[in-house]
């Protein structure tokens, strides 16, 4: 367990911060770009698993295990919003035979 | 038997229930039997109640039993039970009301025969039986009250009994509007009462009302809301326009609730609180001043009214000014037996009229009647025996009972007694102009109504017969001692004025000063009675008819009621009317409706525009969702 510790300390935790903004811009791009709403769901899990790396990184950085109870929190509700995103597309196609994002246009006032 | 007296009442309620619920399936024989029935019960009961009181009284005692039904409520300090008070006064009270209600009970059976509406009348009349009762027996002011409102609310629905006449239905809204206002000042009463004595039970209150010095502000305030409820009930000066229209309602209602019972509830309350007002001496004179202009300005209206119904209307609101002008002078007993006797002589004098309109096929205009003597003998001679009584003629009843109030006058101000001799004069000359126009001379009618004309059904002119003897004989009750009498109900009452008696000094007239006086007003009714007969008899002056009646001054006067309906609808109605325009137009169409209107037309129009920012692009929404996120950090680190 030291061992472990030790390895993770000798990435210095600057690196981390830097990798995961990296991903989590790379998410919020994805999300305002892409049309299609399958690339927009795996973007936002690209968002949620970037601060999930944060947090075990910053845990482990303290010393304090309650980071990762957060981390395993996060991927269950992850796992969870992926399951209803999921469930809207297939609906979504099933009645516009398509996944563009802009066919959904039509949901307003 | 005195531990049973909750039935009294409860006997009424049970018949009004009965008749009520099942108005519809029993037969007019049957409810008949119960609507008469009942009030029969109540009355035997009565007069085994009275005869312990009477007991009591003969053997010592104050005469006055208190029974404690159950405790009603209890707030804070203040506990209200319904409980009853039996003591000469309402004992006295109870033989009235059953008595007189019994033979108007009775002669309603065949006076409504051909309604419609039989079976509610009934249960009308038998409720209102339960609420005076329960008016009358209260031991405290808050079951006073509940009768109070009770017998208000069922003389509402007995004048507008026929309520598809629209003008009767007026009348009846008018009476229960006129009531609520004096009813208001009862409330309030009632209020002060708890906050300065603590308790509502008539004993407590009087005790502690003794403690307090002679026109206390307190008692003062307490006794001018209490006169003003009394104003309304018993119909006196301001409140008093309501009566001569309640006349709407079938004549028998009239004798039973606007002439022998309800109306003297006013006399009752003020009687049963003689301690309060004896220590309130501005609110006695006010009293005084109030019963007297009453007395004289409705004996006035009267002089010319020619609606046989009117004429007694006007004469019983008159005979109610008498009534507070002996309580107003101190004379409690006398205003007592005022209303004992002109329970019998009204009730009669209605009863009558009620005859009278029954054979003239609903007829009440006098012009339209004469030469009835012939053919209805029992009717006319029972009038004249109640024409004379309350014309004060001795010795029949309403003699001894208006010069006791008279005489108690003349002691405390002879100004008051000259206002008071006058309307006596009035009295005796409308009522005798009355009988005149009615019962002699030719008759007017048509010559439909002349073959029709029959005297009344023995079960409505016995009631008539009892009610005759009883103001033949009635005045025999207190006798004043001037006459050798023993002023029997002075003596059997005066436990009830006990209080009063130690605080108000006697009054004092030479004996040859009450000769005096009630020579002159005998002597005055019987010239009051020829002067009628030259003018209506002997001459066959008959009144005018409406369209030409152009004499003018007092006579217009009066026949217009010195247009006091006029001036209440221009004073009252017409500015209420005014306001409420204003209110409705101004203050709930602009004000009320425009503050809640602005509101949604301020969302609806708001809401208009920021609808566009919904374009229904969900990039654009992630676009706004990523802007706020980048907002909420640059704030955080802006102000780390």
């Amino acid at each position: 367990m030291d061992n472990i510790i030790q390895q993770i300390h000798g990435v210095p935790l600057n690196h981390y911060l830097i990798f995961c903004s990296v991903i989590f811009s790379i998410g919020v791009l994805g999300v305002l770009i892409r049309r299609n709403v399958i690339i927009i769901m795996m973007s936002i899990e690209l968002m949620l698993n970037s601060v999930n790396l944060l947090l075990a990184a910053f845990s482990a950085h303290s010393g304090d295990p309650s980071g990762q109870v957060f981390v395993f929190f996060i991927m269950a509700l992850a796992a969870a919003e992926v399951a209803v995103g999921l469930a809207i597309i297939i609906m979504v196609y099933r009645n516009t035979k398509s996944v563009d994002i802009e066919t959904l246009s039509r949901l307003r006032w | 038997m005195k531990e049973l007296i909750w039935l009294l009442p409860a006997i009424p309620l049970l018949g009004f229930l009965t008749i009520g619920l099942l108005r519809n399936f029993l037969p007019k024989s049957v409810v008949s039997l119960i609507g008469c029935g009942s009030i029969l019960i109540s009355f035997v009961m009565s007069c085994l109640l009275f005869k312990e009181v009477y007991d009591a009284r003969s053997a010592g005692a104050d005469g006055s039993f208190h029974f404690e039904l159950f405790q009603w409520f209890s707030v804070g300090e203040l506990r209200v039970n319904l409980s009853f008070l039996l003591d000469p006064l309402s004992a006295m009270m109870l033989l009235i009301i059953t008595g007189v209600g019994f033979l108007i009970h009775v002669y309603s059976v065949s006076y409504m025969s051909k309604d419609p509406g039989f079976a509610k009348y009934f249960s009308y009349l038998n409720l209102f039986i339960f609420f005076m009762l329960l008016l009358v027996l209260g031991s405290n002011y808050l079951v006073m009250f509940i009768g109070w409102e009770g017998v208000g609310l069922c003389s509402y629905l007995l004048i507008g009994f026929w309520f598809r006449n629209s003008s009767y239905a007026r009348a009846a809204k008018k009476a229960f509007v006129m009531n609520r206002i004096g009813d208001l000042g009862f409330l309030i009463a009632m209020f002060f009462i708890v906050v300065h004595f603590g308790t509502l039970e008539y004993t407590g209150v009087f005790s502690q009302a003794l403690g307090l010095s002679s026109g206390d502000g307190v008692i003062v305030g307490i006794t001018l809301l209490l006169f003003l409820a009394a104003t309304g009930k018993s119909a006196q000066i301001p409140l008093f326009t309501w009566l001569p229209d309640a006349m709407a309602g079938p004549t028998p209602v009239s004798a039973l609730i606007h002439a022998a019972t309800m109306v003297t509830a006013g006399i009752y309350m003020i009687a049963r609180s003689n301690i309060l007002f004896t220590l309130a001496p501005v609110t006695m004179q006010l009293i005084a001043i109030i019963g007297v202009a009453t007395a004289l300005i409705a004996a006035f209206i009267a002089l010319t009214q020619n609606d046989i119904k009117k004429v007694l209307a006007y004469s019983t609101v008159s005979q109610l000014g008498y009534m507070f002008l002996g309580l107003g002078v101190g004379a409690f007993t006398g205003a007592f037996f005022h209303v004992l006797t002109h329970a019998f002589f009204k009730a009669l004098l209605f009863l009558g009229a009620g005859s009278v309109i029954h054979a003239m096929a609903d007829q009440q205009d006098m012009r339209e009647m004469g030469g009835l003597k012939k053919h209805m003998p029992i009717t006319h001679s029972t009038m004249l025996i109640a024409t004379i009584a309350i014309s004060g003629i001795p010795p029949l009843a309403g003699f001894f009972s208006k010069d006791e109030i008279l005489a108690h006058a003349f002691a405390q101000s002879p100004v008051l007694w000259i206002l008071g001799f006058l309307g006596a004069l009035g009295t005796a000359f409308y009522m005798f102009r009355l009988l005149y126009l009615t019962f002699y001379g030719d008759f007017r009618g048509t010559a439909a109504q002349k073959s029709q004309l029959h005297e009344s059904p023995l079960t409505m002119t016995i009631p008539l017969m009892i009610l005759a003897v009883l103001s033949i004989f009635g005045g025999a009750l207190n006798i004043p001692e001037a006459l050798s009498g023993r002023m029997w109900l002075g003596e059997f009452l005066a436990p009830v004025f006990a209080g009063t008696n130690q605080r108000i000094e006697p009054f004092h007239l030479s004996h040859q000063t009450e000769y005096l006086l009630m020579g002159l007003s005998a002597v005055g009714a019987v010239a009051m009675a020829i002067w009628a007969y030259t003018k209506y008899v002997r001459r066959g002056d008959v009144p005018k008819a409406d369209t030409d009646n152009v004499s003018g001054g007092l006579y217009r006067l009066s026949y217009e009621k010195l247009y006091i309906d006029q001036l209440y609808d221009a004073l009252v109605s017409k500015p209420l009317q005014a306001a409420s325009k204003f209110f409705h137009n101004v203050v709930d169409k602009l004000g009320i409706d425009g503050v809640v209107n602005s509101i949604g037309e301020l969302f609806y129009s708001s809401g208009k525009g920021i609808r566009l920012l919904q374009s229904g692009h969900v990039g654009f929404y992630l676009f706004m969702m990523v802007i706020g996120v980048v907002a909420f950090m640059l704030y955080g680190l802006l102000t780390l």
